[in-house]
């Protein structure tokens, strides 16, 4: 690709972004691993560094731009409160700069060979949306459900109503010649201890809700949970529901480093993140969202993500997908993929709508998140970690499992208890000393920008910042 | 204990009188405006409900006057403030403002506790300024934060003991 051209042209770049589901399809498929930094600074001179790093890491990457959290609930006076004096937000807040200072961060370093995704979290995210199209940032994440249960409360409903509101708006950017993609959160609920199979059903529905809304390049998510084994199941039962339910092609998997409690050593949170990487090789999956060594405790520095993509993409590399990623069907039908299943079964026959269904389901209790305090979530539900470390349903609830599950007797929580259940990941990776938790190649966790990047598509983009 | 309280209740639901002549008294637990993460709103309340005291869990993202408003109604006996999101000191100084500024909640003991800032740099100094704004207590992240608090909790004058509570616990 003449990249002269594109030097001379940035402002057509972006108004002409590259489908971010095509661009990771097509970088997966030529064999490896796409990872991504779950990152967000306050200043646009950080962000633009961090997505400059991303781009030079040692991996095959794609950006983010993870909102700050004053944003996700519209609060933009405090986000003028903490930009005049100087207090660090929790990530870059798109509202309240102007388009051409994000112009400025994201100018030559978005592009063809570079998508930007844009994080967030917010359950009335109208404002985000039309900075989105505004600026033509064509890749985005979210739910009418995953980001409204475990995001404040503001009611299911409006969330429903603002969702299909923003995806149909995000739709119509396929007028002007840029392919909008999303990508579902349904499979972080909570970040922990919500069994897979009900993770799963929500990532399809919730890509049901946006496709039915006019979006027609989508990712469906999964966070790596409790037990290996498990996780397979779940990715390869999803993949299999997606075959069966999607009605496009334009569609993969991305699986997220562990949501919850994360460990504090360093070998521990490099331990979790390997398993994670290979986690999503093994199951045929497209993409992955890394964690840090700072998980456990602060922001990470643009050094600790590069770190940690490097090290997903070594670990990556070292494995070689299951027998049966290649046919996710052929493997049988999993407990994991019968659950999951009849979830979504369930929630389609409450009607045509899907934002209505998902409604019904949360309302009759057909969906029940456990421990999730928000008002609209029927709380009769409970999940454990079993013997064998596989996350487990205590209590299903109402919800329409009670032939496949026998729910055990309910134990009482207690605070000691639940720490136990939400640090059951963290206590096992910071003991475990195996020699794989190191970081794979310690040299090339070293931030090393000279470095040339092994970078699937264009090899040797000149910085792909445009200025080498 | 085997009460319905040792399952986490709705946010906002509350069953009044329930179990308030054996409890120590009432403490409201919350989140702040912008932070979003309940797992630490869940244990707190399990915790607190442990050590004898009824419980109003009033969730995450809690507008200023909303939680001004229900302390205003519930009168509580302490007030537990939880921001993990890095958010907690700005929230947290405005918020306790507002709560002062209350007369019916000037002397209410009010804490506030979690991962408040985005970094660590400058916990301490956070740690004071949030003192000097009017929190009783300020309980950073850390292994002593949770046994601190216990000890805190445990010196709090007891309102319902006075009022002839036969607490079994
Ligand atoms: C699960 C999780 C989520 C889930 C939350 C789901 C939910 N509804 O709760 C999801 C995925 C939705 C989420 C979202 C976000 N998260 Co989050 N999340 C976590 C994670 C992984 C675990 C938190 C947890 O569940 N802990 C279990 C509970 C029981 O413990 P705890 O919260 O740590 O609290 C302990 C102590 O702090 C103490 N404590 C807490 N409060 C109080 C109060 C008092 C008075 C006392 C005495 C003690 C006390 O008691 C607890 C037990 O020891 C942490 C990282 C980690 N710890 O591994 C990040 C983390 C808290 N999240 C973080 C951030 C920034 C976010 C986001 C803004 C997204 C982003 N930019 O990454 C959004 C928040 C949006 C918003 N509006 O707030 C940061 C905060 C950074 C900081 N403070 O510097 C963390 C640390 C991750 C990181 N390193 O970046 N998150």
């Amino acid at each position: 690709m003449n990249l002269a051209g594109r030097e001379g042209s940035p402002a057509v770049l972006g108004e002409f972004p590259v489908d971010f589901g095509r661009f990771v399809r097509e970088a997966a498929g030529s064999g490896g691993l796409v990872v991504q930094p779950r990152m967000g600074f306050g200043t646009p001179t950080e962000m633009r560094a961090g997505l400059a790093a991303t781009k030079r890491a040692p991996a095959r990457t794609v950006g983010t731009v993870t909102l700050d959290s004053f944003t996700r609930v519209g609060e933009l006076e405090a986000v003028e409160h903490a930009l005049r004096h100087g207090i660090g937000l929790n990530g870059y807040p798109i509202v309240t700069y102007p388009d051409e200072v994000t112009r400025s961060v994201l100018q030559g370093i978005r592009g063809a060979d570079f998508p930007v995704q844009v994080r967030h979290g917010s359950a009335t995210p109208m404002d985000i949306f039309a900075s989105l199209v505004r600026l033509r940032l064509n890749a985005t994440e979210g739910g009418p459900v995953s980001y409204c249960l475990p995001y404040g409360r503001t009611p299911l409903a409006d969330s429903v109503r603002n969702w299909e509101h923003c995806s149909r708006r995000y739709a119509r950017l396929r007028d002007l010649g840029v392919e909008p993609h999303v990508e579902t959160f349904g499979g972080c609920m909570l970040g922990q201890l919500c069994p897979p199979s009900q993770l799963i059903a929500i990532s399809l529905l919730e890509a049901l809700f946006f496709h039915h809304h006019g979006v027609r390049s989508l990712s469906l998510s999964y966070a790596q949970q409790t037990s290996h084994e498990q996780d397979r199941e779940a990715v390869l039962a999803l993949r299999r529901l997606c075959a069966e339910f999607l009605p496009t092609d334009n569609w993969h998997i991305v699986v997220y480093a562990y949501m919850g409690v994360f460990p504090v050593t360093e070998h521990g949170a490099y331990g979790l993140l390997g398993d994670a990487a290979r986690l999503a090789v093994e199951t045929g999956a497209a993409r992955l969202i890394v964690k840090t060594v700072a998980e456990s405790r602060r922001i990470p520095t643009v050094a600790d993500n590069v770190a940690a993509l490097s090290h997903a993409d070594t670990v990556a590399r070292g494995v070689r997908p299951l027998p049966e990623a290649g046919d996710p069907a052929a493997a049988g039908d999993s407990r994991t993929y019968e659950e999951a299943r009849s979830l979504v079964e369930a929630v389609l026959n409450l009607g045509d709508d899907i934002g209505r269904a998902l409604l019904d389901a949360f309302r009759t209790g057909c969906l029940d998140i456990p421990y999730c305090v928000h008002p609209d979530n029927a709380q009769r539900s409970r999940s454990f970690i079993d013997a064998d470390g596989r996350l487990e349903w205590a209590d299903t609830g109402r919800m329409p499992l009670g032939h496949r599950v026998r729910s055990r007797r309910a134990r009482t929580v207690t605070a000691a208890g639940l720490l136990t259940d939400l640090s059951y990941v963290r206590t096992r990776y910071d003991r475990e000393r195996a020699a794989h938790a190191v970081p794979a190649d310690a040299e090339r966790i070293a931030v090393t920008p000279e470095r040339e990047p092994r970078r699937h598509g264009a090899p040797n983009s000149p910085d792909r910042a445009g200025t080498a | 204990m085997s009460s319905p309280h040792t399952s986490p209740a709705r946010p906002a639901e509350r069953e009044p009188g329930h179990d308030t002549a054996r409890a120590r008294g009432l403490v409201v637990v919350s989140g702040v405006a912008s932070d979003a993460h309940t797992w630490n709103l869940v244990f707190l309340q399990l915790l607190i409900e442990e050590l004898g005291y009824e419980v109003v869990n009033l969730g995450p993202c809690v507008p200023d006057e909303m939680l001004v408003e229900e302390c205003r109604l519930l009168e509580p006996d302490l007030v537990v403030i939880s921001s993990v999101n890095g958010h907690g000191h700005q929230d947290g100084l405005r918020l306790i403002g507002r709560l002062r500024a209350c007369e019916s909640l000037v002397a209410t003991p009010v804490a506030i506790g979690g991962k408040l800032a985005i970094s660590d740099d400058n916990a301490e100094r956070i740690a004071r300024e949030l003192a000097a704004a009017g929190y009783d207590a300020v309980f950073p992240d850390g292994a002593a934060g949770v046994a601190e608090f216990r000890n805190f909790v445990g010196v709090l004058p007891r309102p319902s003991l006075t009022a002839g509570s036969r607490s079994g616990a």
